[in-house]
């Protein structure tokens, strides 16, 4: 593969689970709710698939991973929108959960030194003719299905949210709850809903990593994705199809250290770890003012229901 | 009176009972035997004075630092998640001034090396003061983006300029014993900071309590756009202090956690204390007094999970699940109160500052109509 194929190819695989996490994240900040929990549904996720491989195969453990991240969105929505605490406050506890659940996990699982583990992998798929374009085949057309998983979620979500008539709800509870409230739509059953799904997208984004990636676990291999994926969520203008373009801008930035890399610079690798993170905050400042955040977003459930 | 008195003090003691019956759980579910496992718990965080001085305060030490950080933004509707990058910035700055600074200068030196990472979390976090005033950029988003980016950094550095001499470790050389916070009890590793922290607990209660600033403080948590409007406050300014401030105390405690316990910086200097800050925070119901002691019991349970980690093989990540119950307990405890808005501070209920930071142009909300 020459460098520049191979760079398109790990910013896709970057991108893929970051996609994933963002598109449920969108679904359910459009409904007025912000997931900060993220990180410990796909860390959660992570495990779970690593847990189920051998049993399930691949496949099986990647929809099981999906629903470990709905079980920890289950807490996020009893306590943030069940009880309408501070969701920011209820995230942060629900991503140290997920971070201590998993690492506790793991090791009663799997010994104390935690032995390197390798669970069956989805192998990618060719498209046939597709694939075999210079450059960008490879890329997009021979992927792990994952990834085609994300690419299909893109249009669906977004003709969920614009289209149809669940969405129309979805989207007026996050703007004004109230109101929705008035016309016949419960907010906290649409805000669950949004968040449930959120968690299992997240979940898939943690089975992802493992199934498709990685290939085993690690302590903490979550690695900040889930907070990454609010930042996509926000660049991305809380739409689909910002947030598959947001993921893939970030999945460059990460790859560029394989490009460096073959292009032989001296520079340290932690620079190129941290620029992504750099790239976003500076992404999110340029945008601003551009795009609008559901109106509710953040705003505790009314518990006057 | 007795219900005023009690309240305070029951819904945390309770969440406690609760999350270590939590603990208790999961310990009998993992397999691990039970007493074996909380009698080594107890043991490394009060079994003797030695543990209660080496394990216990130590690592209170840095948590009520970065507690009192995440008290002073949440009082004044902050939500900086950013303590753990703003340490590290405090302690990779004081690791570097030790290293500039002669140690002839001695405690000249050392005060400089804490001011240092005092301004050093203060500047991390006006970054995020900053991308917020101005760019409308939400604090949660990029205070967790800073850390990352913080760890990197301190990863560049301990393999880079501040790398020790013979460039094998990723670490700084040690500072020079001139340089380090005097022990306070011979033998243990009791160092002066703790009292430093706890100065720093007891000023910033008095600041919020008894200061002019520390009521602007208090108001702009509390309701911005009447701050704002009634209490001709400027909510842009208090807000751009508060968070430098809050910056500076967890920078303070990145500084002295180099100069009173490791001596030298390392990449992971912090097993997560600016994301224990928030239960150390929350525990104190963001009363600075009260994080001394709310630092003290998640001191003790980080060096007893230590304990019980050597001693009885339980995975020290179990206290992360203990601290996240801890936070649930409480949040889910203010709402069984039954007291919408107790928490004057933490009810940021439907931005009801109309603040949606994201949007940066909300007409009637003053963090982002104010005058640039």
């Amino acid at each position: 593969m020459s460098a520049t194929a191979e760079f398109l190819d790990a910013s896709v695989r970057s991108a893929t689970p970051l996609l994933l996490a963002a598109l449920g994240e969108t679904v359910s900040e459009k409904a007025g709710v912000i997931n900060v929990g993220l990180e410990g549904a796909i860390i959660v996720g992570c495990l779970t698939g690593l847990a189920a491989a051998t049993a399930l195969g691949p496949a099986g453990a990647l929809l099981a991973a999906g629903a470990a991240g709905v079980l920890m969105a289950v807490v996020f929505a009893v306590v943030a929108i069940g009880l309408a605490a501070d969701q920011i406050i209820t995230g942060t506890a629900i991503t140290m959960l997920g971070l201590g659940l998993t690492g506790t996990a793991y090791r009663v699982l799997y010994g104390e030194a935690g032995a390197a583990l390798s669970a069956p992998t989805l192998a990618p798929i060719g498209i046939p003719v597709l694939q075999d374009i210079p450059f960008v085949g490879s890329a997009l057309f021979r992927q792990p299905p994952p990834t085609y998983l994300a690419a299909l979620l893109v249009p669906a979500v977004w003709w969920w949210l614009y289209r149809s008539r669940s969405g129309l709800s979805l989207r007026a509870t996050g703007e004004n709850p109230a109101a929705a409230r008035s016309s016949g739509v419960s907010p906290r059953v649409v805000q669950t809903q949004a968040v449930l799904f959120g968690g299992l997208c997240g979940g898939l984004a943690g089975g992802t990593l493992v199934l498709a990636q990685v290939g085993t676990f690690a302590e903490g291999m979550s690695a900040g994705r889930g907070f990454v994926a609010i930042a996509i969520v926000a660049l991305g203008r809380w739409n689909p199809i910002g947030a598959a373009m947001a993921a893939l801008l970030f999945g460059m930035a990460s790859a560029l250290q394989f490009l460096f890399q073959a292009l032989d610079l001296a520079l340290p690798y932690q620079l190129f770890l941290a620029l992504p993170y750099v790239l976003t905050l500076m992404a999110l400042a340029v945008t601003r003012g551009r795009y609008a955040a559901p109106a509710a977003l953040g705003a505790r459930a009314s518990t006057a229901t | 009176m007795v219900r005023r008195l009690a309240r305070p003090l029951l819904e945390p003691a309770l969440a406690l009972i609760l999350s270590l019956a939590v603990l208790t759980g999961l310990l009998a579910v993992s397999g691990y035997s039970v007493s074996e496992s909380l009698s080594a718990l107890w043991r490394g965080a009060f079994g003797s004075w030695s543990v209660i001085a080496s394990g216990t305060l130590v690592r209170a030490t840095p948590l009520l630092f970065a507690g009192l950080a995440v008290a002073i933004a949440f009082r004044a509707g902050i939500l900086n998640i950013g303590a753990e990058g703003q340490l590290l910035a405090g302690a990779s700055t004081a690791t570097a001034v030790a290293m500039v600074v002669s140690p002839t200068w001695g405690m000249a030196g050392l005060v400089l090396a804490l001011l240092a990472g005092a301004v050093a979390g203060g500047l991390w976090a006006g970054i995020a003061a900053l991308l917020r005033l101005r760019f409308g950029v939400l604090e949660v988003i990029s205070t967790i983006m800073l850390n990352v980016v913080m760890l990197h950094l301190t990863g560049l550095l301990v393999r880079g300029p501040l790398q020790e001499p013979t460039g094998t470790f990723p670490q700084s050389a040690l500072i020079d014993a001139a340089l380090r916070l005097p022990r306070l009890v011979p033998g243990t590793r009791l160092h002066a900071g703790v009292l430093l922290a706890v100065l720093c607990a007891i000023g910033a209660a008095w600041f919020l309590r008894e200061t002019a600033p520390g009521f602007r403080l208090r108001m702009t948590g509390a309701n911005p756009r009447a701050a704002a409007s009634a209490g001709g406050i400027d909510v842009r300014r208090v807000t751009l202090a508060a968070f430098i401030a809050s910056g500076a105390v967890a920078g303070l405690g990145g500084a002295v956690e180099v100069a009173g316990v490791t001596y030298a910086l390392y990449e992971n200097l912090s097993p997560g204390y600016g994301y224990t800050a928030i239960a150390v925070a929350l525990l104190a119901r963001l009363n600075p007094t009260a994080a001394i002691g709310s630092a003290v019991v998640f001191g003790a349970l980080e060096a007893g999970a230590s304990a019980m980690q050597r001693d009885a093989q339980v995975p020290a990540g179990m206290v992360g699940v203990v601290e996240a119950c801890v936070i649930l307990v409480l949040l889910a405890s203010e709402w069984i109160a039954g007291r919408a808005g107790g928490w004057a501070t933490l009810n940021r209920g439907g931005t009801p500052d109309g603040r949606s930071p994201d949007t940066g142009s909300t007409s009637d909300s003053p963090v982002a109509a104010a005058p640039r």
